[in-house]
């Protein structure tokens, strides 16, 4: 079983119209309209409390699980409404997939067992030596095979910070989805775990179209193809897609002033 | 990590300075003082039935009630006492879990935050009262299940029968103490269920998961250790409960695994109340004897829930 970990693999695109986002009455999120771009990493950029995590934890219907929040407007991934009235969220989540912040792996559970998590969900039945092919699969995938063949039936919570992640995109990635959101992977990680992570998303677009949020502009820089600045005007005030291009149109020539300010380090 | 954190800080207190001014010397007297009463309570209990237990103990067999020896005397009552505790438990912690995850987990806010209140309710219902439920309406209302269950199920030595018309039955018995006992198991189990760290939660429904799949991948484990050590202090309770049980229970002193009949071991505690009145002599000592089993039983259930918890503390 030695081949190639990232196959390119077509991936689904995620188009959002006049999407807004709301907390209760709160409108958090005012306007979305961006076509995100399969196979591509497309970077979050922004102040804290602009909505761009919002705006992420829209696009697998996590935003809603919140008390009061829901969504208005429409989220297409290719050409199915993922809001639409017969759109079941757990359906939804299974094709766009989700790393959070900080590292989750369920702690009573072996590495393997991580991994084969979602596998096992929805009374899918697998055989079991499927089942090693895919948790193998992922966990090259995920750049931590190496790390972790010799124990597999180690809890998962007994890794390092920085594979404790690989681990959990690894249980993302098993179960093939179309996309992948990243809040903030790297945020909880030192320099070497952040650059193997930022490796690893270079890797993951040949399958997977990704969408990752960070604070870090250099991140967005070295890791994102597209990069989308969020931006508020006020504490109260709804946060708002600003623009969204190239990169590094981003990040040498943005056409708005207050894109230029945020990555030139000038705020207000 | 905390909880070093907070041994760390009790520690310091401890061992800070001992001088302060008068208010600081009475609060540590009388802080002092009601531990030491506490132990001093404890140990006068455990003294009290060990010495006025004793007696009975070294008697010969004819001097005793039923002119057996005492094994013989206490056998069929802790026996009754731990089948009634055990069915209760049986049938009160899925029941304590899923309410317990039904409030936690399922039920939107403004009903969640009511029905806890109700349950803990449940609590504060006099145990008399429960008794006289048991024996009004439970045990006539169960008769028609305790026929099916003879009927249907009479292969299995619980359900021997032959049913009682009454329904003083062991299985009724349990049924009333599994209501007594269900506010402290779904209390226990919905606090620690509401702990389960979000990031988990949101980790599981990322995954794809359901709501039951990701309380099952989730906040089970999370609070598997809560649910045992919270049946331990259920089980506790239902050891020692006496007034439902001497209301309800028909009683024949038989030692039988059938939980539908009408002739059933007594429980300790209900066998103390009831025969106590009419008590004398060695009579009493064979009582106490029998409460100084039940005192061992209940104190290792409660060490036991006790190392659970503590183990669960250190993760």
């Amino acid at each position: 079983m030695t081949a190639p970990a990232h196959t390119p693999v077509q991936a689904k695109s995620i188009t959002a119209t006049d999407l807004d986002l709301y907390y209760g009455s709160f409108l958090a999120v005012k306007g979305v309209n961006i076509t995100i771009e399969p196979n591509k990493v497309t970077a979050l950029i922004g102040s804290s409390g602009c909505g761009k995590s919002t705006f992420l934890r829209s696009l697998n219907r996590m935003h809603e699980l919140v008390p009061g929040a829901y969504a208005d407007g429409e989220v297409l991934l290719d050409d199915v409404d993922i809001y639409a009235a017969d759109a079941d969220p757990v359906q939804v989540r299974r094709q766009i997939g989700m790393v959070f912040q900080a590292p989750n792996p369920f702690p009573t559970m072996s590495i393997y067992d991580n991994v084969a998590a979602g596998l096992k969900l929805n009374s899918r039945k697998i055989k079991k030596s499927d089942l090693d092919a895919i948790v193998e699969r992922a966990l090259r995938g995920a750049n931590l095979w190496d790390e972790v063949k010799d124990r597999l039936g180690k809890p998962g919570m007994g890794l390092s910070g920085g594979q404790q992640q690989r681990l959990c995109i690894a249980r993302a990635t098993a179960v093939e989805p179309d996309v992948l959101l990243m809040d903030e992977p790297a945020s909880a990680l030192d320099p070497i775990s952040t650059l193997a992570i930022e490796d690893l998303i270079t890797e993951l677009k040949k399958e997977y179209t990704i969408v990752i949020v960070t604070h870090n502009m250099q991140q967005a820089s070295r890791a994102s193809d597209n990069t989308a600045f969020f931006n508020i005007e006020g504490t109260g005030k709804p946060g708002r897609l600003v623009e969204v291009d190239t990169t590094e149109k981003i990040f040498s020539n943005p056409t708005h002033k207050e894109t230029e300010d945020y990555v030139s380090g000038r705020f207000g | 990590m905390s909880s070093t954190n907070v041994d760390d800080l009790q520690s310091v207190v401890r061992g800070g300075p001992a001088r302060g001014g008068a208010g600081d010397r009475v609060f540590r007297g009388l802080a002092t003082g009601a531990g030491v009463v506490i132990l001093a309570t404890l140990a006068g209990v455990a003294l009290f039935l060990i010495v006025r237990a004793w007696p009975a103990i070294t008697a010969s067999a004819e001097d005793l009630p039923g002119g057996e020896n005492l094994l013989a005397y206490i056998w069929p009552l802790t026996f009754g006492t731990i089948i009634a505790a055990t069915i209760a438990i049986v049938i009160a912690v899925p029941l304590s879990v899923a309410v317990a995850l039904f409030i936690s987990h399922i039920a939107p806010r403004r009903i969640a935050q009511p029905m806890s209140y109700l349950i803990d309710l449940l609590a504060a219902i006099p145990s008399v009262i429960y008794g006289l439920w048991g024996i009004a309406v439970l045990g006539p209302a169960s008769v028609g299940l305790l026929r099916w269950l003879e009927d249907n199920l009479g292969w299995l030595p619980f359900f021997e029968g032959p049913a009682s018309a009454t329904g003083r039955t062991m299985l009724v018995v349990a049924a009333v103490l599994a209501v007594m006992i269900l506010p402290i198991i779904t209390a226990v189990t919905r606090s620690v269920f509401e702990q389960t760290p979000r990031r988990l939660q949101e980790g599981a429904l990322a995954l794809g998961a359901t709501r039951w799949e990701m309380i099952r991948l989730t906040v089970l484990p999370f609070g598997k250790s809560a649910i045992i050590s919270a049946s331990m202090l259920g089980l506790g309770r239902a050891l020692g409960e006496t007034m439902a049980v001497a209301i309800v229970l028909s009683v024949s002193g038989a030692i039988t695994f059938d939980l539908i009949g009408s002739g059933n071991p007594s429980t300790i505690a209900a066998n103390i109340a009831l025969d106590f009145p009419e008590s004398s002599g060695l009579a009493v000592n064979a009582l106490i004897a029998s409460g100084l089993v039940l005192f061992a039983v209940t104190l290792v259930v409660n060490m036991a829930a006790r190392t659970v918890i503590n183990r669960q503390m250190r993760i």
